[in-house]
Protein backbone atom coordinates (compact mmCIF):
# COMPACT_ATOMS: atom_id res chain seq x y z
CA UNK A 1 0.00 0.00 0.00
CA UNK A 2 1.18 3.66 -0.77
CA UNK A 3 1.84 5.68 2.18
CA UNK A 4 -0.85 8.58 2.15
CA UNK A 5 0.14 12.40 2.35
CA UNK A 6 -0.17 12.08 6.27
CA UNK A 7 2.01 8.87 6.11
CA UNK A 8 4.87 10.65 4.30
CA UNK A 9 4.64 13.64 6.51
CA UNK A 10 5.16 11.17 9.35
CA UNK A 11 7.94 9.43 8.00
CA UNK A 12 9.85 12.47 6.97
CA UNK A 13 9.25 14.32 11.07
CA UNK A 14 11.68 10.79 11.85
CA UNK A 15 14.58 12.79 10.31
CA UNK A 16 14.29 15.52 12.78
CA UNK A 17 16.38 15.68 15.46
CA UNK A 18 16.62 17.74 19.07
CA UNK A 19 17.81 20.79 18.62
CA UNK A 20 17.64 20.99 14.47
CA UNK A 21 16.87 24.39 12.84
CA UNK A 22 14.47 22.87 9.77
CA UNK A 23 12.66 24.85 7.09
CA UNK A 24 9.50 22.49 5.48
CA UNK A 25 8.59 23.74 1.94
CA UNK A 26 5.00 23.72 0.43
CA UNK A 27 2.98 20.65 0.47
CA UNK A 28 3.29 17.47 1.90
CA UNK A 29 7.05 18.91 3.72
CA UNK A 30 4.25 21.50 5.47
CA UNK A 31 2.45 18.48 7.34
CA UNK A 32 5.57 17.33 8.73
CA UNK A 33 5.07 20.44 11.68
CA UNK A 34 2.20 17.87 12.42
CA UNK A 35 4.10 14.90 13.23
CA UNK A 36 7.10 16.31 15.30
CA UNK A 37 7.85 13.07 17.56
CA UNK A 38 7.63 13.92 20.84
CA UNK A 39 10.64 14.75 22.89
CA UNK A 40 12.72 16.64 20.02
CA UNK A 41 12.57 20.33 20.03
CA UNK A 42 12.91 21.88 16.85
CA UNK A 43 12.67 25.36 15.43
CA UNK A 44 10.91 25.50 12.36
CA UNK A 45 12.58 28.08 9.95
CA UNK A 46 10.51 30.37 7.42
CA UNK A 47 12.77 31.81 4.26
CA UNK A 48 10.93 35.50 4.31
CA UNK A 49 12.24 36.01 7.99
CA UNK A 50 11.20 34.00 10.91
CA UNK A 51 12.90 31.68 13.42
CA UNK A 52 10.11 29.88 15.48
CA UNK A 53 6.55 29.46 13.48
CA UNK A 54 3.98 28.70 15.56
CA UNK A 55 0.60 27.20 14.47
CA UNK A 56 -1.65 29.23 12.52
CA UNK A 57 -3.61 31.73 14.71
CA UNK A 58 -7.20 31.80 15.32
CA UNK A 59 -9.37 33.80 13.92
CA UNK A 60 -9.25 37.22 16.37
CA UNK A 61 -5.17 36.57 16.34
CA UNK A 62 -4.52 37.17 12.35
CA UNK A 63 -1.80 39.34 11.86
CA UNK A 64 -1.06 40.47 7.83
CA UNK A 65 2.56 41.29 8.98
CA UNK A 66 3.19 37.79 10.27
CA UNK A 67 2.72 35.32 7.36
CA UNK A 68 5.27 32.10 6.48
CA UNK A 69 7.13 31.26 3.00
CA UNK A 70 3.16 30.52 1.22
CA UNK A 71 1.97 33.60 2.47
CA UNK A 72 -0.62 31.97 4.95
CA UNK A 73 -0.93 34.33 8.01
CA UNK A 74 1.07 32.32 10.95
CA UNK A 75 1.83 33.04 14.45
CA UNK A 76 5.23 32.71 16.40
CA UNK A 77 6.35 30.75 19.17
CA UNK A 78 7.87 31.91 22.54
CA UNK A 79 11.64 32.27 21.30
CA UNK A 80 11.55 33.63 18.17
CA UNK A 81 13.36 36.01 16.20
CA UNK A 82 12.52 38.29 13.02
CA UNK A 83 15.06 38.74 10.26
CA UNK A 84 15.38 40.91 7.03
CA UNK A 85 15.35 38.66 3.72
CA UNK A 86 19.56 38.68 3.40
CA UNK A 87 19.50 37.44 7.07
CA UNK A 88 17.28 34.78 6.50
CA UNK A 89 19.51 33.43 3.64
CA UNK A 90 22.83 33.99 5.37
CA UNK A 91 21.36 31.63 7.63
CA UNK A 92 20.05 28.85 5.12
CA UNK A 93 23.30 29.63 2.67
CA UNK A 94 26.16 30.24 5.43
CA UNK A 95 24.80 26.68 6.35
CA UNK A 96 22.64 27.16 9.99
CA UNK A 97 19.95 25.63 8.94
CA UNK A 98 20.54 21.54 9.60
CA UNK A 99 17.43 19.99 7.42
CA UNK A 100 15.29 21.22 4.38
CA UNK A 101 12.47 18.96 3.62
CA UNK A 102 10.91 20.28 0.33
CA UNK A 103 8.97 18.04 -2.98
CA UNK A 104 10.16 17.64 -5.89
CA UNK A 105 9.19 16.83 -10.00
CA UNK A 106 12.51 14.49 -10.41
CA UNK A 107 15.31 13.15 -9.04
CA UNK A 108 18.28 11.99 -10.28
CA UNK A 109 20.35 8.84 -9.31
CA UNK A 110 23.17 11.07 -8.08
CA UNK A 111 20.86 13.18 -6.21
CA UNK A 112 19.87 16.43 -8.62
CA UNK A 113 16.35 17.68 -8.10
CA UNK A 114 14.33 19.38 -10.49
CA UNK A 115 11.10 21.09 -8.38
CA UNK A 116 10.67 24.59 -10.21
CA UNK A 117 9.94 24.62 -13.88
CA UNK A 118 8.22 22.68 -16.47
CA UNK A 119 9.15 23.70 -20.31
CA UNK A 120 6.04 24.47 -21.79
CA UNK A 121 4.43 25.55 -18.34
CA UNK A 122 4.08 29.03 -16.69
CA UNK A 123 7.33 29.66 -15.02
CA UNK A 124 6.36 31.12 -11.50
CA UNK A 125 10.13 31.35 -10.14
CA UNK A 126 12.47 29.44 -7.88
CA UNK A 127 11.42 31.42 -4.43
CA UNK A 128 13.87 30.04 -2.42
CA UNK A 129 14.38 26.54 -3.40
CA UNK A 130 17.61 27.01 -4.79
CA UNK A 131 19.45 28.38 -1.69
CA UNK A 132 17.44 25.17 0.54
CA UNK A 133 18.95 23.21 -2.13
CA UNK A 134 22.35 24.46 -2.00
CA UNK A 135 22.84 25.83 1.24
CA UNK A 136 21.19 23.17 3.61
CA UNK A 137 23.41 20.89 5.77
CA UNK A 138 20.50 17.84 4.57
CA UNK A 139 18.01 18.08 1.95
CA UNK A 140 15.68 15.37 2.83
CA UNK A 141 12.79 15.18 -0.60
CA UNK A 142 9.32 13.99 0.22
CA UNK A 143 7.34 13.12 -3.06
CA UNK A 144 4.94 10.58 -4.71
CA UNK A 145 7.23 7.56 -6.29
CA UNK A 146 5.66 8.12 -9.69
CA UNK A 147 4.11 11.22 -11.70
CA UNK A 148 -0.02 11.05 -12.38
CA UNK A 149 0.64 9.49 -15.95
CA UNK A 150 3.18 6.85 -14.02
CA UNK A 151 6.72 8.08 -15.41
CA UNK A 152 9.11 7.49 -13.04
CA UNK A 153 10.12 10.49 -10.97
CA UNK A 154 13.46 9.21 -9.44
CA UNK A 155 15.61 8.72 -13.05
CA UNK A 156 19.09 8.45 -14.40
CA UNK A 157 18.85 12.27 -15.81
CA UNK A 158 16.78 14.75 -14.58
CA UNK A 159 15.02 15.93 -18.36
CA UNK A 160 13.80 19.10 -16.56
CA UNK A 161 15.88 21.96 -15.63
CA UNK A 162 17.35 21.64 -12.42
CA UNK A 163 17.02 23.46 -8.89
CA UNK A 164 20.43 21.90 -7.71
CA UNK A 165 22.93 19.67 -8.43
CA UNK A 166 24.20 16.54 -6.01
CA UNK A 167 22.20 18.29 -3.13
CA UNK A 168 19.61 15.23 -2.08
CA UNK A 169 20.45 13.58 0.58
CA UNK A 170 17.32 11.41 1.20
CA UNK A 171 14.22 10.60 -1.01
CA UNK A 172 11.11 9.16 1.19
CA UNK A 173 8.53 8.37 -1.29
CA UNK A 174 4.74 6.85 -1.12
CA UNK A 175 6.68 3.37 -1.80
CA UNK A 176 10.04 3.14 -0.49
CA UNK A 177 13.13 5.37 1.13
CA UNK A 178 15.94 5.57 -0.30
CA UNK A 179 19.25 6.89 1.82
CA UNK A 180 22.28 9.37 -0.64
CA UNK A 181 25.48 7.23 -0.19
CA UNK A 182 27.59 10.17 -0.22
CA UNK A 183 30.88 8.56 -0.94
CA UNK A 184 29.87 6.79 -4.13
CA UNK A 185 27.30 9.06 -5.31
CA UNK A 186 24.23 6.24 -5.24
CA UNK A 187 21.47 6.03 -3.59
CA UNK A 188 20.34 2.95 -0.97
CA UNK A 189 16.86 1.55 -1.07
CA UNK A 190 16.50 0.87 3.15
CA UNK A 191 12.69 1.14 3.47
CA UNK A 192 9.77 -0.40 1.90
CA UNK A 193 6.24 1.10 2.45
CA UNK A 194 3.99 -1.88 3.71
CA UNK A 195 2.99 -4.51 1.19
CA UNK A 196 5.68 -3.00 -1.19
CA UNK A 197 8.30 -5.45 -2.88
CA UNK A 198 11.91 -4.67 -4.41
CA UNK A 199 10.21 -5.87 -7.89
CA UNK A 200 7.79 -3.11 -7.61
CA UNK A 201 10.12 -0.61 -6.61
CA UNK A 202 12.44 -1.69 -9.63
CA UNK A 203 9.78 -1.53 -11.76
CA UNK A 204 8.89 2.33 -11.64
CA UNK A 205 12.25 3.08 -10.64
CA UNK A 206 14.02 5.12 -13.94
CA UNK A 207 16.96 5.35 -11.83
CA UNK A 208 19.62 2.53 -11.34
CA UNK A 209 20.01 2.40 -7.32
CA UNK A 210 21.70 -0.16 -4.36
CA UNK A 211 19.76 -1.93 -2.03
CA UNK A 212 20.72 -2.44 1.22
CA UNK A 213 21.15 -5.83 2.87
CA UNK A 214 18.27 -5.61 5.15
CA UNK A 215 14.90 -3.78 3.53
CA UNK A 216 13.02 -2.54 6.72
CA UNK A 217 9.57 -1.54 6.23
CA UNK A 218 8.48 1.80 6.34
CA UNK A 219 7.26 2.18 10.11
CA UNK A 220 4.28 4.49 10.50
CA UNK B 1 15.89 71.21 8.98
CA UNK B 2 18.37 69.59 6.58
CA UNK B 3 17.36 66.13 8.62
CA UNK B 4 13.82 66.46 8.91
CA UNK B 5 12.64 64.12 5.92
CA UNK B 6 8.47 64.09 6.54
CA UNK B 7 6.62 64.82 3.92
CA UNK B 8 2.99 65.34 4.36
CA UNK B 9 1.24 62.74 1.81
CA UNK B 10 2.50 60.94 -0.92
CA UNK B 11 1.58 63.32 -3.58
CA UNK B 12 3.69 66.31 -1.41
CA UNK B 13 6.21 63.48 -1.72
CA UNK B 14 6.48 62.57 -5.46
CA UNK B 15 5.14 66.49 -6.58
CA UNK B 16 8.98 67.07 -7.68
CA UNK B 17 10.04 63.91 -8.40
CA UNK B 18 9.86 64.31 -12.10
CA UNK B 19 11.48 67.59 -12.28
CA UNK B 20 14.02 66.78 -10.49
CA UNK B 21 15.14 63.59 -12.58
CA UNK B 22 14.21 61.34 -10.15
CA UNK B 23 11.15 59.80 -11.91
CA UNK B 24 11.39 59.14 -15.60
CA UNK B 25 10.22 56.57 -18.14
CA UNK B 26 12.87 53.34 -18.33
CA UNK B 27 13.68 53.94 -14.56
CA UNK B 28 14.60 51.12 -12.03
CA UNK B 29 12.52 50.74 -9.13
CA UNK B 30 13.25 48.50 -6.12
CA UNK B 31 9.85 47.53 -4.62
CA UNK B 32 10.07 46.15 -0.66
CA UNK B 33 7.55 43.20 0.64
CA UNK B 34 6.87 39.56 0.14
CA UNK B 35 3.56 38.88 -1.25
CA UNK B 36 1.36 41.81 0.37
CA UNK B 37 3.44 41.81 3.31
CA UNK B 38 5.24 44.46 4.35
CA UNK B 39 4.94 46.27 0.60
CA UNK B 40 4.61 50.01 0.45
CA UNK B 41 0.72 49.86 -0.61
CA UNK B 42 0.51 53.66 -1.23
CA UNK B 43 3.75 54.58 -2.64
CA UNK B 44 2.80 52.28 -4.91
CA UNK B 45 -0.57 53.90 -5.77
CA UNK B 46 1.71 57.14 -6.18
CA UNK B 47 4.15 55.72 -8.39
CA UNK B 48 1.40 54.25 -10.37
CA UNK B 49 -0.54 57.94 -10.96
CA UNK B 50 2.73 59.79 -11.68
CA UNK B 51 2.18 57.23 -15.30
CA UNK B 52 6.05 56.93 -15.53
CA UNK B 53 6.60 53.63 -17.73
CA UNK B 54 8.76 51.03 -19.02
CA UNK B 55 9.46 50.29 -15.61
CA UNK B 56 12.31 47.70 -14.36
CA UNK B 57 10.76 46.96 -11.26
CA UNK B 58 12.84 44.62 -8.47
CA UNK B 59 10.35 42.91 -6.19
CA UNK B 60 10.03 39.63 -4.60
CA UNK B 61 6.82 38.77 -6.10
CA UNK B 62 4.79 41.26 -8.49
CA UNK B 63 1.42 41.51 -6.40
CA UNK B 64 -1.61 40.40 -7.29
CA UNK B 65 -4.07 41.26 -9.72
CA UNK B 66 -5.56 43.98 -8.13
CA UNK B 67 -3.18 45.52 -5.38
CA UNK B 68 0.43 45.89 -4.77
CA UNK B 69 2.97 45.95 -8.11
CA UNK B 70 0.01 43.89 -10.28
CA UNK B 71 -1.57 47.57 -9.97
CA UNK B 72 1.06 48.76 -11.96
CA UNK B 73 1.07 45.36 -14.79
CA UNK B 74 -2.55 46.56 -15.20
CA UNK B 75 -1.68 49.71 -16.41
CA UNK B 76 1.81 48.46 -18.11
CA UNK B 77 4.05 50.63 -16.43
CA UNK B 78 5.93 47.67 -16.27
CA UNK B 79 8.75 46.57 -18.59
CA UNK B 80 10.96 43.63 -16.72
CA UNK B 81 10.23 42.11 -13.32
CA UNK B 82 13.43 40.96 -11.58
CA UNK B 83 11.62 38.62 -9.13
CA UNK B 84 11.92 35.33 -7.31
CA UNK B 85 8.59 34.10 -7.48
CA UNK B 86 5.09 35.68 -9.16
CA UNK B 87 2.24 33.28 -7.97
CA UNK B 88 -1.04 33.57 -8.48
CA UNK B 89 -1.94 36.38 -10.66
CA UNK B 90 -3.73 36.87 -13.91
CA UNK B 91 -2.67 39.78 -15.57
CA UNK B 92 1.00 39.08 -15.18
CA UNK B 93 0.11 35.09 -16.75
CA UNK B 94 -1.16 37.37 -19.56
CA UNK B 95 1.67 39.81 -20.29
CA UNK B 96 4.43 37.44 -19.77
CA UNK B 97 2.70 34.76 -22.34
CA UNK B 98 2.19 36.92 -25.10
CA UNK B 99 5.67 38.50 -24.59
CA UNK B 100 5.03 42.14 -23.42
CA UNK B 101 6.68 41.60 -19.87
CA UNK B 102 10.12 40.19 -19.47
CA UNK B 103 10.86 38.18 -16.17
CA UNK B 104 14.37 38.24 -14.89
CA UNK B 105 13.91 35.22 -12.29
CA UNK B 106 16.41 35.11 -9.68
CA UNK B 107 16.84 32.59 -6.87
CA UNK B 108 15.06 34.52 -3.25
CA UNK B 109 18.35 34.36 -1.71
CA UNK B 110 20.20 35.49 -4.82
CA UNK B 111 18.23 38.49 -5.19
CA UNK B 112 18.46 39.30 -1.39
CA UNK B 113 21.92 39.20 -1.27
CA UNK B 114 22.16 40.88 -4.86
CA UNK B 115 20.37 43.56 -3.33
CA UNK B 116 22.59 43.35 -0.14
CA UNK B 117 25.69 43.73 -2.14
CA UNK B 118 24.66 46.70 -4.19
CA UNK B 119 23.80 48.48 -1.45
CA UNK B 120 27.01 47.57 0.29
CA UNK B 121 28.91 49.06 -2.65
CA UNK B 122 30.36 45.30 -3.53
CA UNK B 123 29.58 44.74 -7.63
CA UNK B 124 29.98 41.19 -7.43
CA UNK B 125 29.89 38.05 -5.01
CA UNK B 126 30.00 34.26 -5.46
CA UNK B 127 27.21 31.97 -4.15
CA UNK B 128 26.36 28.40 -4.36
CA UNK B 129 23.04 28.89 -4.97
CA UNK B 130 22.13 28.11 -8.85
CA UNK B 131 25.41 25.93 -9.75
CA UNK B 132 24.29 23.87 -12.22
CA UNK B 133 21.13 25.10 -13.16
CA UNK B 134 19.66 27.76 -15.41
CA UNK B 135 20.13 30.19 -13.37
CA UNK B 136 24.23 29.89 -13.60
CA UNK B 137 23.95 29.71 -17.43
CA UNK B 138 26.17 32.81 -19.14
CA UNK B 139 27.70 33.33 -15.56
CA UNK B 140 31.13 32.95 -14.38
CA UNK B 141 31.88 29.49 -12.32
CA UNK B 142 34.61 29.47 -9.90
CA UNK B 143 35.88 26.46 -7.31
CA UNK B 144 36.46 27.07 -3.58
CA UNK B 145 36.37 25.87 -0.53
CA UNK B 146 33.13 26.48 1.79
CA UNK B 147 33.93 28.98 4.52
CA UNK B 148 33.15 26.84 7.12
CA UNK B 149 35.52 24.18 6.08
CA UNK B 150 38.45 26.50 5.42
CA UNK B 151 39.13 28.76 8.68
CA UNK B 152 42.71 28.36 7.85
CA UNK B 153 43.66 29.86 4.76
CA UNK B 154 39.97 31.55 4.10
CA UNK B 155 40.22 30.07 0.35
CA UNK B 156 43.77 32.16 -0.54
CA UNK B 157 45.84 29.36 -1.46
CA UNK B 158 46.13 29.20 -4.52
CA UNK B 159 44.97 25.30 -4.95
CA UNK B 160 41.77 25.96 -3.47
CA UNK B 161 40.68 28.60 -5.47
CA UNK B 162 40.07 27.38 -9.04
CA UNK B 163 39.06 29.67 -11.98
CA UNK B 164 36.92 27.38 -14.33
CA UNK B 165 35.06 27.51 -17.72
CA UNK B 166 31.74 29.73 -17.52
CA UNK B 167 28.66 28.97 -18.71
CA UNK B 168 27.73 25.15 -17.61
CA UNK B 169 25.01 23.46 -19.35
CA UNK B 170 21.78 23.00 -17.58
CA UNK B 171 21.83 18.82 -17.46
CA UNK B 172 23.02 16.72 -14.88
CA UNK B 173 25.76 14.67 -16.88
CA UNK B 174 28.87 13.31 -15.59
CA UNK B 175 30.69 14.50 -12.84
CA UNK B 176 32.41 17.49 -13.12
CA UNK B 177 36.45 18.03 -12.35
CA UNK B 178 36.85 20.02 -9.06
CA UNK B 179 40.04 20.54 -6.81
CA UNK B 180 39.89 18.45 -3.87
CA UNK B 181 37.31 19.71 -1.10
CA UNK B 182 35.81 22.54 -3.19
CA UNK B 183 32.19 22.95 -4.99
CA UNK B 184 31.78 25.39 -7.24
CA UNK B 185 30.27 28.92 -7.10
CA UNK B 186 28.47 31.42 -9.34
CA UNK B 187 29.42 34.91 -9.77
CA UNK B 188 26.62 36.99 -9.29
CA UNK B 189 26.33 41.16 -9.41
CA UNK B 190 24.95 43.04 -7.31
CA UNK B 191 21.58 44.89 -7.77
CA UNK B 192 21.19 49.06 -7.37
CA UNK B 193 18.11 51.04 -8.22
CA UNK B 194 16.98 54.60 -9.32
CA UNK B 195 14.11 54.72 -6.41
CA UNK B 196 13.34 52.49 -3.85
CA UNK B 197 9.68 52.45 -1.75
CA UNK B 198 9.96 51.11 1.62
CA UNK B 199 7.43 50.22 4.27
CA UNK B 200 8.20 50.39 7.43
CA UNK B 201 6.03 50.24 11.01
CA UNK B 202 7.20 53.15 12.82
CA UNK B 203 9.75 55.96 11.23
CA UNK B 204 11.08 59.11 12.81
CA UNK B 205 11.72 62.39 11.23
CA UNK B 206 14.94 61.93 10.25
CA UNK B 207 13.94 58.62 8.48
CA UNK B 208 15.07 55.57 11.05
CA UNK B 209 13.14 53.25 10.62
CA UNK B 210 11.52 49.92 12.67
CA UNK B 211 10.36 47.10 11.13
CA UNK B 212 7.75 44.89 11.93
CA UNK B 213 7.56 41.03 12.33
CA UNK B 214 7.99 39.32 8.64
CA UNK B 215 6.65 42.32 7.14
CA UNK B 216 10.58 43.70 7.10
CA UNK B 217 11.84 40.79 4.32
CA UNK B 218 13.79 42.80 1.62
CA UNK B 219 12.36 46.51 3.23
CA UNK B 220 15.93 47.15 4.47
CA UNK B 221 18.39 45.92 1.71
CA UNK B 222 16.10 47.93 -0.63
CA UNK B 223 16.59 51.10 1.67
CA UNK B 224 20.15 50.78 1.05
CA UNK B 225 20.52 50.25 -2.74
CA UNK B 226 19.02 53.07 -4.53
CA UNK B 227 19.71 56.67 -5.41
CA UNK B 228 16.49 57.52 -4.18
CA UNK B 229 14.79 55.72 -1.15
CA UNK B 230 11.13 57.21 -0.13
CA UNK B 231 9.71 55.51 3.02
CA UNK B 232 6.23 54.76 4.05
CA UNK B 233 5.19 53.96 7.45
CA UNK B 234 2.56 53.42 9.87
CA UNK B 235 3.53 55.78 12.72
CA UNK B 236 5.59 58.88 12.55
CA UNK B 237 7.07 59.92 16.02
CA UNK B 238 9.82 62.69 16.57
CA UNK B 239 13.37 61.93 16.20
CA UNK B 240 15.02 61.26 20.02
CA UNK B 241 11.43 59.31 20.31
CA UNK B 242 12.70 55.66 18.87
CA UNK B 243 15.57 54.09 21.21
CA UNK B 244 18.70 53.60 19.02
CA UNK B 245 19.11 50.03 20.02
CA UNK B 246 16.13 49.12 18.18
CA UNK B 247 16.42 51.01 14.56
CA UNK B 248 17.12 48.66 11.76
CA UNK B 249 17.68 51.18 9.33
CA UNK B 250 19.44 54.10 10.01
CA UNK B 251 18.19 57.69 8.70
CA UNK B 252 21.18 58.32 6.40
CA UNK B 253 19.71 56.29 3.74
CA UNK B 254 15.94 57.15 4.04
CA UNK B 255 15.65 60.48 1.62
CA UNK B 256 11.79 61.36 2.50
CA UNK B 257 9.30 59.62 5.05
CA UNK B 258 5.42 59.80 4.72
CA UNK B 259 2.88 58.37 7.14
CA UNK B 260 -0.01 56.41 6.03
CA UNK B 261 -2.77 54.39 6.79
CA UNK B 262 -2.15 50.78 5.64
CA UNK B 263 -4.99 48.30 4.07
CA UNK B 264 -2.67 45.52 5.08
CA UNK B 265 -4.19 42.99 2.91
CA UNK B 266 -3.74 39.00 3.22
CA UNK B 267 -3.12 36.67 0.60
CA UNK B 268 -3.97 33.31 2.63
CA UNK B 269 -5.67 33.85 5.49
CA UNK B 270 -5.20 30.72 7.37
CA UNK B 271 -6.98 30.15 10.74
CA UNK B 272 -7.35 27.32 13.59
CA UNK B 273 -10.29 26.24 14.98
CA UNK B 274 -10.43 27.60 18.93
Amino acid sequence: MPLTRDQLAQRAARELRDGFIVNLGIGIPTLVANFIPKGVDVKLQSENGLLGIGPFPLDADVDPDLINAGKQTITALPGSAFFSSSDSFAMIRGGHVDLSILGAMQVSQRGDIANWMVPGKLVKGMGGAMDLVAGVKRVVVVMEHNAKDGAAKLVKACSLPLTGQACVDMVISDLCVLVMDRARGRFVLTELAPGVTLEEIKAKTEASFDCAERLETVVV
Amino acid sequence: MAQNKVFRSTDDAFADLKARGILHDGMTVMVGGFGLCGIPEQLILALRDSGVKDLTCISNNAGVDNWGLGLLLKTRQIKKMISSYVGENAEFERQYLSGELAIEFNPQGTLAERIRAGGAGIPAFYTATGVGTPVAEGKQTRAFKRPFEDTKNMNRTPDAASERATSQPASSGGPDFKPAGTRDYVLETGLFADLALIKAHTADTHGNLIYRKTARNFNPMMASAANFVIAECEHLVLAGNLDPDHVHTPGNYIDRVIQTTSEKRIEQRTVRKA
